[in-house]
């Protein structure tokens, strides 16, 4: 079965992203395919590369980064939220005159149709948030 | 068709787990994760809630767990699963609504 | 992708404006759905009642009121925003404290129809079980 995923909330403050993570690993070990993750809302500062959380604790964009490597994911940052939290791809970072972007490994910045598009070639959408 | 819903809140902070049971149908399953695993402890004031519903109801377990919450605290009627529970019944039913 | 797939998509819209921002992004998404063609509803309960309310003012708070693009919903095809009952009730409010929303119905010479439809917490449960995507924020 096809699931698309939607991560509304940013990591660490909301147990949102974990939940996501750990549903996501548990429909890929079963078989299933994952579509797209979705991420929206304060969902898209799970893109940036630049968190450093302290070494006894799980390092959750690293976590999406390398499940999305092991499984070919599409991890997708919506553009409309992530220019107002300052989530920026090169292109983003040079379009809006920005001196640096931030997005992380395996993360892509598109657009809110996405999330729709996810919706429409997904058998469920299981959205996790606040 | 039946719907998956998800309850992420403490039935005694926020309304969620209230309203999600008032739009939940028969043959529906409730399952409570997160913080809204408090929902299925035995004895509360969110119990009479749970036990009128005509839904199936579920438990997170690792998120009970997590909270220090024994599985023989679950009020009765409640099954627990783990996450690959929760993808079982994301496939058995035809869509899922989180309760945000 | 199958381009003919229509599916029956459901915003649910339980969270009141401007305390977060989960109202204002919840209708961008509905806007820009709304270029796909699917059969679209939005169902406003609980506290997502108060998103529809009349005579939202935000100058003093400084933050952009986004209460008029509701109103371009119909515009957008998008004609279903069925309101439950109870939930307005519970907050003291009735129908005519709503804004006003129409669509055009191009199948009737494009006379002015409402958009918003009370339903009781009962039409809603079956509402929502009908759904094949529903969107939550």
């Amino acid at each position: 079965m096809k699931f698309g995923v939607v991560v509304n909330e940013g990591p660490y403050t909301h147990q949102a992203s974990d939940s996501a993570y750990q549903f996501t690993k548990a429909a890929l070990a079963k078989g299933h395919e994952i579509t797209r993750v979705f991420f929206y809302h304060d969902g898209v500062n799970n893109g940036t590369r630049l968190t450093v959380p302290p070494q006894d604790d799980r390092n959750i964009q690293k976590n999406w980064t390398e499940l999305g490597k092991e499984h070919d994911l599409d991890l997708v940052v919506c553009i409309a939220a992530a220019q107002r939290r300052g989530i920026l791809d090169e292109n983003e970072a040079k379009r809006q005159g920005k001196d640096a972007d931030n997005i992380a490994e395996g993360f892509r910045i598109s657009g809110l149709g996405q999330l729709i598009e996810a919706g429409i070639m997904s058998d469920r959408l299981v959205t996790f948030g606040d | 068709m039946s719907i998956l819903h998800t309850v992420n809140k403490s039935p005694f902070q926020k309304d969620d787990l209230k309203s999600c049971l008032a739009h939940a149908n028969e043959g529906d399953a409730v399952l409570m994760i997160e913080d809204g695993v408090y929902g299925a402890i035995a004895g509360t004031a969110a119990s009479q809630d749970i036990s009128n519903a005509k839904a199936g109801v579920y438990v997170l377990g690792a998120d009970l767990a997590a909270r220090g919450i024994a599985q023989d605290k679950v009020a009765e009627g409640i099954s627990v699963v783990g996450y690959d529970g929760f993808v079982d019944l994301a496939t058995e039913h035809s869509a899922v609504n989180s309760w945000l | 992708m199958q381009e003919e797939t229509i599916k029956k998509f459901m915003y649910m819209n339980r969270k009141a404006p401007y305390g977060t921002i989960y109202a204002l992004e919840a209708l961008e998404v509905v806007l820009i759905g709304a270029a796909f063609d699917q059969d679209v509803s939005l169902a406003f309960l609980d506290d997502g009642v108060f998103q529809l309310v009349e005579g939202q003012d935000t100058d003093g708070i400084g933050v952009k009121n986004f209460s008029p693009a509701f109103r371009a919903l119909g515009d957008y095809d998008v004609t279903k925003l069925f309101v439950e009952k109870e939930s307005l009730e519970e907050r003291g409010l009735s129908p005519d404290d709503l804004m006003e929303l129409v669509w055009e119905d191009e199948d009737d010479d494009w006379a002015e129809k409402p958009s918003i439809r009370i339903v009781t917490r009962d039409e809603l449960k079956s509402i929502l079980g009908d759904q094949d995507v529903i969107l939550s924020f």
